[in-house]
């Protein structure tokens, strides 16, 4: 383990690859070997691009990574798929689009399966954002596809979220309308070149300044806008939107909104530009500091949840299990209790694992 | 799983078959698209990880390419990989390309479950 963390660090393709493989079967050694990676990493910048499917993300991607490498930056990809919930397996093709970059060494591309989460990404996607930013990728993109409230974890391990979105998609309002507008810190018409393009984008505009106005209290002026404003779920959700505004401090400004097509290229330039400056404005201002520390709140809380529920399935507690549930069944004891004691009985003990500081 | 293409053909029917069936399977299966190259194709296989690489030919190529893709595993040090190759591939080649690495050849119209006891039968690396 240590001999295939050094020579990630050292970037080594294979050894990265395979890293990120035992990471995604929960390997423990593994996790704990994330420990060596610790003064490697935080170089990077990590960019989320989602969007319904059929946005086009994966074209777009793969014309982003060319921009990159002409600004002689190394990128790495991690592109999300949905694994089936029925047989556990998955047909990964995002890739397909992006093969063209294949043979070139500054770039790293790697499928994952959602494996059961259900936030949009996978487990181990924070931990493989952690191996390829160690192994000297100056880039990380994380493809995923986001269609509604629940599928935003990819704010949580990135430092800007891309939203994707294409006209056509029958009721533009409700592409809009869904959660997952409220986590874009750069909006992209993709597709641009197609009918209603700049409809979505003035109807783009319209929501983010609605939110921008009613996070700092002030009532939206009237217009074709109206209809969306008198909506109950918009409103609540506006409420909440400046807990999770990528505005920093007390600056009122609407994200950016670009039109590309991705098939020809055309807007990409000035999307990798608009990145690469918003991640400086992002440094400046210290937000990408705030958003760091609380992705490390919610990394450490996932990682403690799964260590409890780990420790719960321990063979040693199946008899504890089975004792309180025979006494709640039998009325000896309520549910509430049951659990209490089940709590308490969790063996936390010393490191299971490799010794990280050994 | 790698699913991959090699070659200048243009019809993927079968692959895409093979791979829905795969996944059905349960297994992760990454399509790399039509016209790869076998470095291409090896490249995916590394940084992807992968345990099995399904090759899918009917451009009549594959006695250069199946042994390069091959090749490439072993010099990138993946020699560990299962690779098998399928569509069309003459009785009288099958010989030649074992003997260059590839596990096995099946024909048009060999039954996907035949396919996937094999793979599960043959794998090098041990299943997670």
């Amino acid at each position: 383990m240590k001999e295939l963390v050094r020579r990630c660090i050292e970037g080594d393709v294979r050894a990265a690859a395979r890293l990120i493989t035992l990471l995604e079967n929960q390997d423990r050694d593994a996790y704990a070997a994330l420990y060596r990676l610790k003064d490697h990493s935080g170089r990077a910048q990590i960019i989320g691009i989602t969007g319904p499917p059929g946005a086009g993300k994966s074209t777009l991607v793969d014309k982003l990574i060319t921009q990159f490498r002409a600004r002689g930056l190394k990128v790495g990809v991690l592109a999300v798929d949905p694994s089936s919930p029925f047989s556990g397996g998955a047909i990964l093709g995002d890739r397909l689009r992006m093969q063209g970059h294949a043979t070139d060494p500054a770039v790293f591309i790697r499928s994952l399966a959602t494996r059961g989460s259900l936030g949009g990404i996978s487990k181990a996607t924070h931990a493989a954002i952690r191996v390829l930013d160690a192994a000297g990728y100056d880039i990380v993109l994380v493809e995923t596809v986001g269609v509604g409230q629940s599928e935003i974890d990819i704010v949580r391990v990135t430092d800007i979220v891309v939203l994707v979105s294409v006209p056509g998609l029958g009721d533009d309002i409700q592409v809009i309308k869904a959660g997952i507008m409220e986590i874009g810190d750069i909006f992209v018409v993709n597709k641009a070149d197609r009918d209603g393009a700049d409809r979505v984008v003035r109807e783009l505009r319209a929501m983010l300044e609605m939110q921008a106005q009613l996070s700092h209290g002030q009532t939206p002026l009237g217009g074709p806008d109206t209809l969306v404003a008198r909506d109950p779920d918009f409103m609540h959700h506006a409420g909440l939107v400046s807990g999770l505004s990528h505005a920093g401090g007390e600056e009122s400004f609407i994200p950016p909104i670009l039109k590309t097509v991705a098939e020809t290229g055309a807007g990409v330039p000035e999307l990798a530009d608009t990145l690469i400056h918003h991640f400086e404005r992002l440094l400046q201002t210290g937000e990408l500091e705030r958003k760091r520390r609380e992705s490390i709140h919610y990394q450490l809380s996932q990682f403690v949840f799964d260590e409890i529920a780990h420790l719960l399935s321990l063979p040693e507690l199946s008899k504890v299990w089975d004792d309180l549930a025979q006494q709640v069944f039998s009325r000896t004891l309520d549910i509430y209790s049951a659990g209490m004691a089940l709590f308490h009985s969790i063996p936390i003990q010393g490191a299971t694992h490799e010794d990280p500081h050994a | 799983m790698l699913v991959a293409k090699p070659g200048l053909d243009g019809h993927d029917r079968g692959a895409k078959v093979i791979a829905r069936a795969l996944r059905d399977a349960g297994m992760e299966v990454i399509y790399t698209g039509l016209r790869q190259t076998p470095e291409q194709i090896v490249s995916a296989a590394i940084q992807e990880d992968v345990d099995v690489v399904a090759l899918s030919i009917l451009s009549g190529a594959h006695n250069h390419l199946f042994p390069r893709v091959v090749e490439l595993l072993k010099e990138r040090g993946a020699d560990d990989v299962l690779v098998f190759g399928g569509g069309v591939i003459p009785e009288e080649d099958i010989p030649f390309l074992k003997s260059k690495g590839i596990a096995e050849i099946f024909g048009p119209g060999t039954p996907t479950s035949k396919t996937i006891e094999f793979i599960k039968a043959n794998i090098k690396r041990p299943l997670h």
